[in-house]
């Protein structure tokens, strides 16, 4: 199948910093690809340049094959990490003047039900929660019916009930044969929704794939975590990857018995150990020594 | 096009209706201005000059009272009475009063330092009953415009300017700020549609806040309208336009309230004092005068007030319309080819 969307060789670069560096990926339609990386990393930038609000250093953008047209802002949605709503305005108010200003319109009803917004729609602007403020952006993405939806981290900053609801809103609407582009920090939130994640650091994808390929491939062992004080030179010559967090240490071993049996040799306390399945923050730390969440 | 024009227009317009503090200030506050001036400058309380009188302990007939009972029949001055000179005094070296009179005594006080104390000094003296000589008295012939009249125009212009002005600079530049013109950016929405909306809704408040508080105000005072209401409507409506479009010029790119405000401040406070808005600049330095001209505020009162008191048609005040077409398109152009979504 064509992709929706390709990125070829991607550059974005400012005087003192190269936020996209090279990046290239295609999407194909109605997939959820999603960027995962810390603050910084460039996902941003790179989704902005990619919705043309940015202007790209080098690299090309394809939509539906071609370079972007006039056709490309009536065909998208975009719902921006941090956007103000008009003051004074109602909620239905927001959504039907955003949805006015398409040519192409959704169905007014289909917003309101999709996005749940029944019971705040004449409510102020200003008196609605973080959660339904995201929705309505979220409503306000779609008032054109894209076909390609970009979200740029939905759900920072939402309590973890508003944003399961939001995931169960992406997840339906990417169950609508839409194509959905979003960033995220949150490791949970791209294992749900992304059907390929792109892992970006330093302006670079440093991986890409489905997020179980990526485990398979790179994190088939055990993460275990130690919340007891070990000083470094204990752990030395230890053969395993092991990273000190804030306030335990994590080591990643696909043998955990050997890993075991060492930390028992070396008298390391094991009354505060955990031991879990790798995700995609494990993978993170071991591509880039530095945590996802950083 | 239209539609989405139309869309921003009515949704700007229920934004300004519905913030109620705004609403009303841009009508009452040309109302309370001239109901303020209108008692300040109401003929009986119209005072000039300030002088203290002492008057201390029981009254005794003294020389001096003759003259002081003349002097105290002129017109614009205050008589304040004092119970102690010494207290008059103070008063007198700050300025708080033009001169002090202890008709006790037969003495009297000026600071030399006090145009108006000479003056005060010079009325004093001038009651002495002195004829004067190769003069002769004439009254004034022709239409005495109220001051409250000559005054109107000005509030009325200079609530125009602070609405236009603040109402469309602000308001871009806070779009521009939290994010609003970003998110429209990405739509369809082209500059000129956003632009237009913004000018034809700001327009639309400013003349019916204009009407209203003209409506009111003729209500209450009962003034005149001596030239043609066509004309009127046409130099108001350019004259919203030019100080609406002098608006997009400094929203056009900054995306800092303070900065905006700051540039804002800039352009209105000249503009207020030099553009007759509470007194003529008749007899200030030619310069002044001129540079006056340069200001659409300036034309727009000068067309306004000829239209008003003077009874002026379409031709008398055609240079003024032309002059603002002119600052309009110029005004218009600039800010949309500055015009920047973003800030930065």
């Amino acid at each position: 199948m064509d992709p929706i969307l390709e990125v070829k060789d991607l550059v974005k670069h400012y005087p003192e910093v190269r936020a996209v560096d090279g990046i290239s990926f295609a999407i194909e339609p109605g997939t959820c690809f999603g960027f995962l990386g810390p603050n910084g990393a460039g996902k941003t930038t790179a989704i902005e340049v990619i919705e043309g609000i940015l202007r790209p250093t080098a690299g090309e953008i394809f939509y539906k094959g071609k370079r972007r047209g006039n056709s490309f802002k009536n065909e998208v949605g975009i719902q921006f990490q941090n956007t103000e709503l008009p003051q004074f305005l109602t909620v239905k108010e927001t959504l039907l003047t955003f949805r006015n200003l398409y040519d192409r319109r959704a169905d007014l009803s289909y917003l309101i039900e999709t996005c749940r917004l029944e019971e705040i729609l004449k409510r102020d602007n200003r008196k609605i929660s973080g959660g339904q403020k995201q929705r309505l952006l979220l409503a306000m993405a779609l008032a054109n019916d894209p076909e390609l939806l970009f979200l740029d981290e939905p759900t920072t900053g939402l309590d973890p009930q508003a944003r399961r609801h939001l995931w169960d809103i992406v997840r339906r609407i990417n169950s609508m044969n839409r194509t959905i582009v979003l960033t995220t920090h949150y490791m949970e939130e791209a294992e749900i929704l992304c059907d390929y994640i792109g892992i970006i650091d330093r302006g670079k994808i440093i991986a890409m794939g489905t997020p179980r390929g990526l485990l398979q491939e790179h994190c088939a062992g055990v993460t275990i975590s130690l919340r007891a004080p070990i000083d470094d030179a204990v752990l030395g010559d230890f053969p395993c990857r092991w990273f000190r967090r804030e306030d335990h240490v994590e080591i990643q071993t696909g043998s955990p018995n050997e890993c075991l049996y060492r930390l028992v040799e070396l008298g390391v306390d094991l009354s505060t150990m955990n031991v879990r399945n790798q995700n995609l923050d494990d993978l993170f730390l071991k591509l880039t020594g530095h945590d996802l969440r950083a | 096009m239209f539609n989405r024009i139309w869309t921003l227009f009515k949704a700007r317009n229920l934004e300004f209706l519905r913030d109620r503090s705004a609403f009303a200030w841009n009508i009452l506050f040309p109302v309370f201005v001239i109901i303020g001036f209108s008692l300040i400058f109401n003929d009986e309380r119209q005072s000039l000059y300030k002088v203290g009188i002492v008057a201390s302990g029981p009254t005794v007939e003294t020389p001096a009272d003759a003259h002081l009972e003349s002097f105290k029949k002129m017109k614009y001055i205050d008589f304040i009475p004092f119970a102690s000179e010494d207290q008059a005094l103070a008063k007198l070296l700050h300025h708080r009063i033009d001169l002090l009179i202890n008709r006790e005594k037969g003495t009297y006080w000026t600071s030399r330092t006090s145009p108006k104390g000479y003056i005060a000094e010079r009325l004093l003296r001038s009651t002495a009953d002195i004829p004067v000589s190769g003069f002769k008295k004439e009254e004034v012939r022709g239409t005495e415009i109220p001051y409250i009249e000559w005054l109107f125009p000005g509030i009325l212009g200079m609530n125009m300017m602070f609405s236009a002005l603040f109402g469309v600079g602000y308001v871009v530049v806070t779009y521009r700020k939290n994010g609003v013109l970003k998110r429209m950016s990405v739509t369809p929405l082209r500059p000129w549609e956003f632009l237009t909306s913004q000018i034809l809704s700001r327009m639309y408040l400013l003349l019916l806040t204009t009407a209203i508080v003209f409506i009111g105000c003729k209500l209450m005072y009962g003034f005149q309208v001596r030239g043609s209401y066509l004309t009127l409507l046409l130099v108001v409506c350019l004259g919203g336009f030019s100080m609406i479009s002098l608006a997009l010029v400094v929203a056009s790119r900054s995306g800092s309230e303070e900065f905006a405000g700051g540039i804002l401040n800039l352009i209105t406070w000249p503009m207020m004092f030099l553009s007759e808005v509470w007194f003529s600049l008749e007899g200030a330095d030619p310069w002044v005068q001129k540079a006056s001209r340069i200001f659409p505020l300036t034309q727009m009162i000068d067309a306004a007030r000829k239209i008003m008191n003077d009874g002026a048609g379409f031709r008398d005040v055609q240079s003024n319309i032309l002059i603002l077409a002119a600052m309009s398109l110029a005004f218009l152009v600039v800010g949309s080819l500055l015009f920047k979504w973003q800030k930065g």
